[in-house]
């Protein structure tokens, strides 16, 4: 009973989002505020449809009612209730419908939130919100429907991949579909704007909280996937520039360029055209991400619930909706105004150059992930495109950004000037440049690319700190000043600093991990041992455990360095009778920044006789900072999102002058 | 379609990096140093997306075999990639070849940093232009300021 109550819900959800679409554009044509009212309650009433029709799906889940085709396909009556729930998004059908969920929740805060806005602008972006509402809603109804039920229910569901059965991918979806989904807002907005014909400062601030929002939530769920990744594929990688990695990348880069130049066209009406287009295209990205992921178009490591047939349909939703958003950013953006002027040196150059970089580097993931498939619908040969390819253009291009981004914030707007830009960083060169040599000097094996690595984000840190000091004006007015300063300084302001910051962690952990990481693997008796970058590994015991919904072989490793006990691992094998697979549980043991990873491997016989375990050990030094920097990023994200400037509108400001 | 599925579930069953099994390594180790960096640009061919370095497929395991017989029989890398390629095509390699089929991947990227430069430049001269004053604008500044200053 409680799935056709979620599949009326989900069809009422629809209903009204085909209303708020009509509604909210019949209030623009005929300027009427009942109109557009309506258009608003339209859609709250279809986040509420889609949000008790995600409900009922959960319920099936949790409740294990295997006569709903996809709790039988993807749930286990043993399996924990994390991932029961999880396993609501964990298939194709269930994520489309978070995805919805999502997609009309943020469709119904639009409405509610957006009080500031002029009241064209805002029924037009309800409208066009309910339009993406409509497209997608309808393809779950139709084509995707996760509460339909089977005729012969199964006693037991064939339970979830248990690859997926893990805390950081259970949350992973909700955040990067918060994000992907984000930029919906974002997307509206821009074609809203483009309908209207204004593309002004107001409008790059009424963008900026949305994409701000949407950024945040994408930094982390990618950052969740990547550590995911990281501890449950067991050989240690964190990033492997497949195609799914990707596909949620190019959204995250699109909407990095988005925010920056969001902040030209907000403070000197510059560059409307091209934020509208970022706009758009990080929205674009989004879709055509989740089409990339779901169709099964691309091989990867991450392809999970793939459907090939529906991917069809999922391309033509991305080529009608993002195709005539971009017809009509083609037919209008020509007319906007093209903004204020500005030096070759100064504040917005900087931010165009990012803007630039960013785009190559976007550009440089999207040929990468697509171009194997091009070359071979156009010459039927197959290439790959494997990290290889990008290490040698994408690593460069971030490297040239990492170069210039300090001086950006220290820029002065419409006229910057070099020689006062130097003056206060020659700072953060030296502290930058002696990590680099300090590298070179004491971490052995000598590595020139990595101690360049670790200058760069050296100097990034270096960057953040000199900015900020130049803010409170730190070490040139009395301290009590510059805490006073400090402690007055914008949210935005901090923002930025941390979310630079963030990137200059990740930077010295990813080139300090990709650097010297260190590994080894024997096949150990027990009481056996092998060393790994000075710590010595001895296996102590294998024993059988019971997991709640698995059997595995455990290991206890003892770890310990110059004759010192540090830590004990306890890695294992699991094999998940219900489906059948067999999966390996790495340990970690953190040392400070640094994890020592070890993983328990198949068991073999060796010539006597006696029984060995294959047992691999890595050494990640400093591979915390490649998910911290992230996080701190994303703190950077929600701290500027926190600003009061965000939660006043224009409008009301230009009230409070006059 | 069913293959890729097969894929997927081996790859899923076996996803750990096996090139470092204790029992294949070659006794040298600068040579073992060559065969790994080798395995990380070679494709595990029915794998997802995935290097031999990586891969415990089978198939994996038969690449890595053949790069540590090649190299213990002293041929170089790009012989032994050659080989790899000729047997199994363009595919086989993680990095595509610097080749004119190639050329827009390659060039791409770099392509978008040159045109958005381009663009710049042209903007900032345009707009500076823009922002002369004509002859007769500067003249009558000039009298504006004179009147000023009188």
């Amino acid at each position: 009973m409680i799935s056709e109550i979620g599949s009326f819900a989900l069809l009422l959800g629809l209903a009204f989002a085909i209303a708020q679409a009509g509604l909210s554009a019949a209030a623009r044509l005929r300027r009427s505020s009942v109109l557009a009212a309506a258009g608003e309650g339209a859609a709250l009433a279809s986040f509420a449809g889609v949000a008790v029709a995600f409900a009922c799906l959960i319920h099936a889940f949790v409740t294990s009612d295997f006569s709903v085709a996809n709790v039988a396909a993807n749930s286990h009556t043993e399996k924990p209730m994390l991932y029961k729930v999880a396993g609501a998004w964990g298939s194709h059908e269930g994520s489309i419908l978070l995805w919805c969920f999502i997609l009309t929740g943020y469709g119904a805060a639009a409405a509610t939130l957006g009080r500031g806005l002029p009241q064209g602008l805002k029924a037009l972006m309800v409208a066009v919100q309910g339009a993406l509402g409509s497209v997608f809603l309808a393809y779950t109804v139709f084509a995707s429907n996760p509460l339909l039920r089977i005729a012969n229910p199964p006693v037991e569901g064939r339970s979830l991949n248990p690859l997926l059965q893990d805390p950081a991918l259970a949350i992973h979806p909700p955040f990067l579909y918060s994000g992907y989904v984000g930029m919906s807002v974002v997307f509206s907005l821009a074609v809203a704007a483009l309908i209207e014909g204004r593309v002004d400062a107001a409008w790059a601030r009424w963008v900026r909280p949305w994409a701000l929002a949407a950024w945040s939530f994408l930094t982390v769920g990618i950052m969740l996937g990547s550590f995911w990744a990281y501890y449950e594929l067991g050989w240690g990688g964190w990033w492997f520039w497949d195609p799914v990695e990707n596909a949620s990348f190019m959204p995250w880069l699109m909407a990095t360029a988005l925010l920056h130049s969001a902040i030209v066209t907000e403070k000197r009406g510059a560059l409307a055209g091209w934020s509208l287009f970022l706009a758009l295209g990080a929205f674009t990205f989004s879709m055509l991400g989740a089409f990339l992921v779901r169709s099964g178009v691309l091989t990867s490591v991450h392809a999970f619930a793939v459907d090939p047939k529906r991917g069809v349909l999922l391309l033509i939703i991305l080529a009608v909706t993002s195709g005539s958003a971009f017809a009509l950013f083609a037919w209008r953006a020509p007319k906007l105004s093209p903004g204020g002027m500005f030096a070759p040196v100064s504040r917005e150059s900087a931010l165009v150059l990012n803007n630039i970089l960013l785009a190559a580097a976007t550009a440089t993931v999207l040929l990468g992930t697509l171009y194997p498939l091009i070359r071979e619908a156009l010459t039927g040969e197959a290439i790959s495109v494997g990290p290889p390819y990008f290490n040698l253009t994408f690593a460069p291009l971030m490297a040239a950004l990492a170069v210039l981004l300090p001086a950006g914030p220290l820029l002065a707007w419409k006229r910057g000037d070099v020689r006062g830009v130097t003056q206060r960083l020659w700072v953060a060169a030296l502290a930058a440049l002696g990590c680099g040599l300090l590298t070179l000097a004491l971490v052995s094996p000598r590595k020139a690319l990595g101690a360049l690595g670790i200058t760069l984000g050296a100097w990034l840190v270096a960057g953040a700190a000199v900015e900020l000091a130049e803010r409170t004006r730190a070490f040139r007015v009395p301290a009590a000043d510059s805490w006073r300063r400090l402690v007055g300084l914008p949210r935005g302001a901090w923002g930025m600093t941390l979310a630079h910051l963030g990137l200059g962690i990740f930077v010295l952990g990813a080139c300090f991990e990709l650097g010297w990481r260190g590994e080894a693997a024997e096949a150990l008796p027990l009481g056996g041992s092998l060393d790994v970058a000075g710590y010595h590994l001895v296996l102590e015991t294998v024993g059988p455990r019971e997991g709640p919904n698995y059997e595995s072989e455990r290991a206890l490793i003892q770890v310990s360095k110059a004759g010192k006990p540090i830590c004990t691992g306890e890695p294992d094998r699991r094999f998940y009778p219900a489906g059948g697979q067999t999966v390996s549980g790495i340990a970690l043991c953190y040392r400070g920044a640094s994890h020592l990873y070890m993983v328990l491997g198949e068991r073999r016989k060796a010539p006597d006789g006696t029984p060995v375990w294959l047992i691999r050990a890595y050494w990640n030094p400093w591979a915390s900072l490649i998910f911290l920097g992230p996080v701190i990023m994303a703190l950077g994200g929600l701290t500027s999102l926190s600003d009061r400037r965000m939660r006043l509108g224009v409008a009301r400001r230009r009230e409070q002058a006059a | 379609m069913r293959l890729r599925v097969l894929a997927a579930a081996i790859a899923g069953l076996l996803c750990m990096a096996a090139a470092s099994d204790p029992a294949d390594r070659l006794p040298d180790p600068a040579q073992e140093a060559r065969a790994r960096a080798i395995f990380a640009d070679v494709r595990c061919l029915v794998c997802q997306n995935e290097s031999i370095d990586d891969s415990e497929a089978e198939l994996a395991g038969d690449l890595r075999r053949v790069v540590r017989e090649q190299i213990k029989a002293g041929k170089s890398d790009a012989e032994i990639k050659r080989f790899l390629t000729d047997r199994y095509g363009e595919f086989v390699l993680m990095r595509p070849a610097f080749s004119w089929t190639n050329l827009a991947l390659w060039a791409g990227p770099f392509g978008v940093v040159v045109v958005g430069a381009g663009l710049l430049a042209a903007t900032l001269r345009n707009r500076s232009a823009e922002a002369e004053l004509s002859p007769e604008e500067a003249e009558r500044v000039k009298r504006l300021s004179e009147s000023d200053a009188a």
